[in-house]
């Protein structure tokens, strides 16, 4: 009994993982409707910047924060520069971009600074909470985190002005224009929030996984499940999701199936849930007009 | 196509086998048109039905001593018919829900690949090494016949095949079955096109042509393992069939040489991150050419033909 | 007497005309030539096994330095190591490519035991020494049926046989668990383990679990394997994951005996980050210098190792084990070729390397010798089981024969 809680309390501390990088992703679909495969490199980019800060001897918070606005122009540049030009292009072109970006980010942090894992270091204190041993102060810090942002994005998407029109620059552009919103600026400020989130998702992972280029790749893939799952509109639904992929993952792995078919009864589950839930377990049902 | 019989006499046995894999990786594209821009599904797990092509052409020729020629139809129908059952379930799903499914299923298949109790038959983690056939004749008016030549028109003979099968496809009620599908599906449902059976279909074919690919690329690396089919393998597919050009056969070819070609030249480039320039030049590609390759020619072609024409 | 003389002397005359045409003969396969040898390569330095790239960086860096102090025997070393992102299909595009249209002379250090796999049959048919394989897998000491393929890492299954019959002999009642990659490399060396324990196998080994290269971490395996009792626990994981796995057993304060495999054994890339402390009382074994072991700080290897790493590849960390691993195995190349002289032929070089007799690597290990036979390949004959005290990993017993 005492391992099952250990597996949950372990799901939920890897599924916290998933869940902060659901959480930039659909912050990116919200407001541009596109998700993005680069994500989870932008966000370890962002990551080795902050660890860049830190080796220069600059305090953790600061080191943070300047991440935060770093990773803010990054993002913002990035949509400026790349993805404008191709912004009324088919889905699939968007998506060829994104896969070079993810390539290009990829292999620049191998560049500069090498494939060897580093340790990053964590806010949170070095011992665990409460004396319990199966999750570490900063996995449970890290949740907390997750959850601090997952509000605040809810409350801004939900009762601010701003993001009230973003909302609407990434669903019916042509529309928002007419009402006066800057769509361009919009879908700017879309991936610069997206990248801050991703930069702090990035920045809570790494002391989990340990800094290193190819961090963010297994990652993305449970965390793009996470947020399909969950509902891709819905950023309550994506961290949802995200803990119940990690929980799922573990107590597949331990009880179920052992570790060696986990993926292939995730790749079931995930198939089931979207044929009894197409829109995921918390997303809005789409329809279309014809 | 005169060209491409006479190229391996002329290219060292090296660029014919690198030819050889720009033909096997062309079929694929053609496949994942079929589904992706004329049925407008999108599928980022196509590296999977390369594996079970690639496999299943392993597991004949190494257990049962089947001829490599006689493996690549079993492993398309093979295909075929996974890839049906697995589109009727997934292609309730639509845009992104679709890719993760694929995706997860290119992410499962290497996995299941090297689960222990199918270690017999695919040889597990270990793969399974096949030999290279060797040609029947060894010379052909004069001209020899090495092995990599003669894969080579093995692979050009098959690629023909299947390019004259789609193009057969997508022009007749099927392919125009497909088009309306993908680009009004409601209206495509009340006049009466069965939408669910359709697109099962396509993806079932889609899956018979990558394949073929994967059987005939088995043959010509002699050698199957699970590392050999990664997600990277998928992503690669699509970014091929997008850089050459969606709804486009010819594009298939050009965004097989794409993948081919362009990853070795940017290494050449710059040792220190290749995959960096291979990336810029993707974005480049994209925003210059968004119709792909494919696309870009049509446009100089209707650039210069419109230019000859007002000449007149 | 003038019989004598004349005897003599045509003795002198015939050897003279005999010796020197021989003495004075180059032998030249594709690849050398009066002014060069090309040694090809491939190495993952893009995708899931990027990490090992380094070892290519500092082989490269070595011949680079050994091209301005005059090459070898008056010959500069072209050194073409190219990319294959850990892919076969990639692997037998590029080997073929180095040996059809580059003509390289040799194939040194390929790493990956699939990338390997995919070209083994090739190189022995096409007669290309495929010498000093970055892998450990057993299947490459086979010189009767691959003659030109001959490995250089300590056999994985025999490392894992290793430690299997340490655990027999000093703690025949352990409850064992396995943490194991889910690829060739983690197989081969739980299948030795399982040799190594004998019949016992199934009732020490209470608990085992795999994990994915793509997996983002292995805490929940860990969780799992220390739920099943075990005192000891065989560690088969590549860097990162070894990395996590020390820090996490540390965390949920399960303290078996702690067994590490040597690819994972350098403590600037794994221990420190995972913790020195959190590292102690870790067994392993070692064949090659460490960079952060204080004990070599005045060893001219050592130093020279630094050095070259400082000017031509500052960006490889010298306490990374993959740089000494490359540099040693560099070392050994240039030994070979030296040895060959002018008879630079692919038979020439494959018959010095399978003739090493107590060769001491420089980087290598005091009294890890190299021995290899005309019927056996394997480099290493011995192995040294070490134990890490919080800064260094310290030999205990007496190196083992494993065969």
């Amino acid at each position: 009994m005492e391992t099952f809680i250990h597996q949950i309390v372990a799901g939920i501390a890897t599924g916290g993982v998933y869940a902060s990088l659901a959480l930039a992703l659909v912050m990116i679909y919200q407001s541009t409707h596109h998700i993005n495969f680069a994500q989870g490199e932008i966000a370890m980019f962002a990551t080795y910047l902050a660890w860049t800060l830190i080796n220069a001897g600059f305090p953790y918070w600061v080191a943070f924060f300047g991440t935060v606005i770093l990773a803010f122009a990054l993002g913002v540049l990035i949509q400026r520069v790349i993805i404008r030009p191709v912004e009324n292009a088919p889905v699939l072109n968007v998506v060829v971009v994104f896969i070079g970006l993810l390539v290009i980010l990829n292999s620049l942090a191998g560049w500069i600074f090498t494939y060897t894992i580093k340790s990053f270091p964590s806010p949170f204190p070095k011992e665990p909470p409460f004396g319990l041993s199966f999750i570490s102060s900063h996995e449970l810090g890290s949740i907390g985190v997750t959850i601090v942002l997952l509000v605040m994005l809810y409350s801004f998407f939900r009762f601010t002005p701003l993001g009230l029109a973003m909302r609407a620059a990434a669903q019916n552009p042509d529309s928002s224009r007419l009402v006066g919103i800057r769509v361009g600026w919009m879908l700017a400020l879309g991936w610069g929030l997206a990248a801050v989130l991703g930069s702090i998702a990035g920045m809570m992972i790494a002391p989990i996984v340990f800094l290193e280029p190819n961090m963010m790749s297994g990652v993305l893939l449970y965390a793009f499940a996470a947020a399909l799952v969950g509902g891709i509109d819905s950023p309550g639904g994506a961290v949802l999701g995200g803990f119940l992929v990690g929980i799922l993952e573990n107590l597949l792995g331990a009880y179920v199936i052992g570790t060696e078919l986990k993926l292939s009864v995730a790749l079931v589950l995930i198939v089931t849930v979207l044929t009894i839930r197409p829109a995921g377990l918390f997303g809005k049902v789409i329809v279309t007009r014809v | 196509m005169a060209v491409a019989c006479v190229l391996p006499f002329f290219l060292s046995n090296y660029h014919v086998f690198q030819a050889s894999m720009v033909l096997s990786t062309a079929i694929a594209l053609v496949g994942l048109n079929i589904l992706t821009g004329y049925s407008g599904q999108i599928s980022l797990g196509h590296g999977a039905f390369l594996a079970i092509g690639a496999y299943t052409t392993a597991i004949l020729m190494d257990k049962f001593d089947v001829p490599y020629w006689a493996t690549i139809p079993v492993a398309g129908l093979v295909c075929l018919v996974a890839g049906f059952l697995f589109g009727l379930p997934a292609l309730k799903l639509e845009g992104h829900y679709l890719a993760l499914a694929t995706f997860a299923l290119a992410v499962a298949l290497p996995q299941l690949l090297k689960f222990r109790y199918l270690e017999p038959w695919t040889g597990g983690v270990q793969g399974i090494v096949i030999m290279k056939p060797d040609p029947p004749i060894s010379s052909f008016m004069g001209l020899t016949l090495n092995s990599d030549r003669w894969l080579y028109f093995v692979a050009l003979l098959v690629a023909a095949l299947m390019y004259l099968v789609a193009w057969n496809l997508l022009r007749g009620r099927i392919g125009r079955a497909l088009i309306a599908i993908r680009d009004q599906p409601t209206a495509a449902a009340l006049m009466g096109i069965d939408t669910s059976l359709y697109k099962s279909l396509a993806f079932g074919v889609s899956a018979l042509f990558t394949g073929v690919a994967g059987s005939l690329s088995a043959i010509l690396v002699a050698f199957v393992a699970p590392d050999s089919f990664t997600v990277f393998l998928s992503i690669t597919l699509m970014v091929g069939m997008v850089v050459g050009g969606l709804t486009s056969l010819p594009g298939a070819l050009y965004g097989a040489a794409f993948v081919q070609f362009i990853p070795n030249l940017a290494d050449q480039i710059s040792k220190a991150a290749p995959w960096a320039i291979y990336g810029a030049l993707l974005i480049v590609l994209m925003i210059v050419l968004p119709g792909g390759i494919a696309g870009g020619l049509n446009l100089l072609w209707s650039k210069v033909t419109n230019r000859t024409g007002a000449l007149q | 007497m003038k019989k004598r003389h004349m005897i003599i002397g045509s003795v002198a005359l015939l050897s003279a005309t005999l010796l020197t045409p021989v003495l004075a003969q180059k032998k030249y396969d594709p690849g050398a030539s009066d002014t060069e040898i090309k040694i090809g390569q491939t190495m993952p330095y893009s995708g899931p096994a990027s990490a090992y790239g380094t070892i290519g960086k500092v082989q490269a860096a070595y011949f680079k330095q050994l091209n301005e102090q005059g090459g070898i025997n008056g010959r500069k070393i072209n050194f073409i190591s190219l990319d294959d992102g850990y892919s076969p299909p990639k692997t037998v595009e590029m080997v073929r490519k180095l040996v059809e249209q580059e003509e390289v002379l040799v194939l040194l250090g390929t790493l990956g035991t699939p990338s390997n796999t995919a070209i083994h049959k090739y190189v022995n048919t096409k007669k290309v020494p495929h010498m000093f394989l970055a892998t450990g897998a057993s299947k490459w000491n086979d010189p009767k049926g691959h003659p030109w393929t001959i490995g250089f890492n300590p056999n994985y299954n025999s490392e894992g046989r290793l430690y299997g019959q340490e655990i027999v002999r000093t703690k025949p009642n352990a409850k064992i668990a396995v943490l194991f990659q889910n690829d060739d490399y983690g197989k081969d060396y739980y299948s030795g383990f399982k040799d190594g324990l004998g019949d016992k196998a199934k009732s020490m080994i209470v608990a085992e679990a795999s994990y994915e290269v793509t997996d983002p971490t292995i805490d929940s395996q860990i969780v799992t394997l220390k739920g099943s009792g075990a005192d000891t626990f065989f560690n088969i994981t590549t860097p990162k994951f070894a990395a996590q796995a020390i820090r996490k057993v540390d965390d949920i304060g399960w303290k078996p005996t702690h067994y590490l495999n040597n690819v994972s054994a350098s403590v600037g890339s794994v221990l420190k980050p995972a913790g020195l402390e959190k590292s102690v009382g870790l067994i392993s074994m070692l064949y090659i210098k460490e960079g952060s072991d204080k004990r070599w700080d005045t060893d001219p290897t050592m130093n020279d190792f630094k050095a070259l790493i400082k000017k031509y590849a500052p960006e490889v960390n010298p306490d990374d084990g993959n740089a000494t691993y490359g540099y040693a195995v560099s070392q050994l190349m240039a030994h070979v070729l030296k040895q060959a002289g002018d008879n630079l032929t692919r038979e020439n070089i494959m018959k010095i390397a399978a003739s090493l007799k107590d060769h001491q690597i420089p980087m290598a290990l005091p009294g890890v010798l190299a021995n290899t036979a005309a019927d056996d390949f394997a480099l290493f004959q011995t192995m040294q089981l070490v134990r890490f005290d919080g800064s260094i990993w310290v030999p205990f017993g007496k190196p083992q024969s494993v065969r």
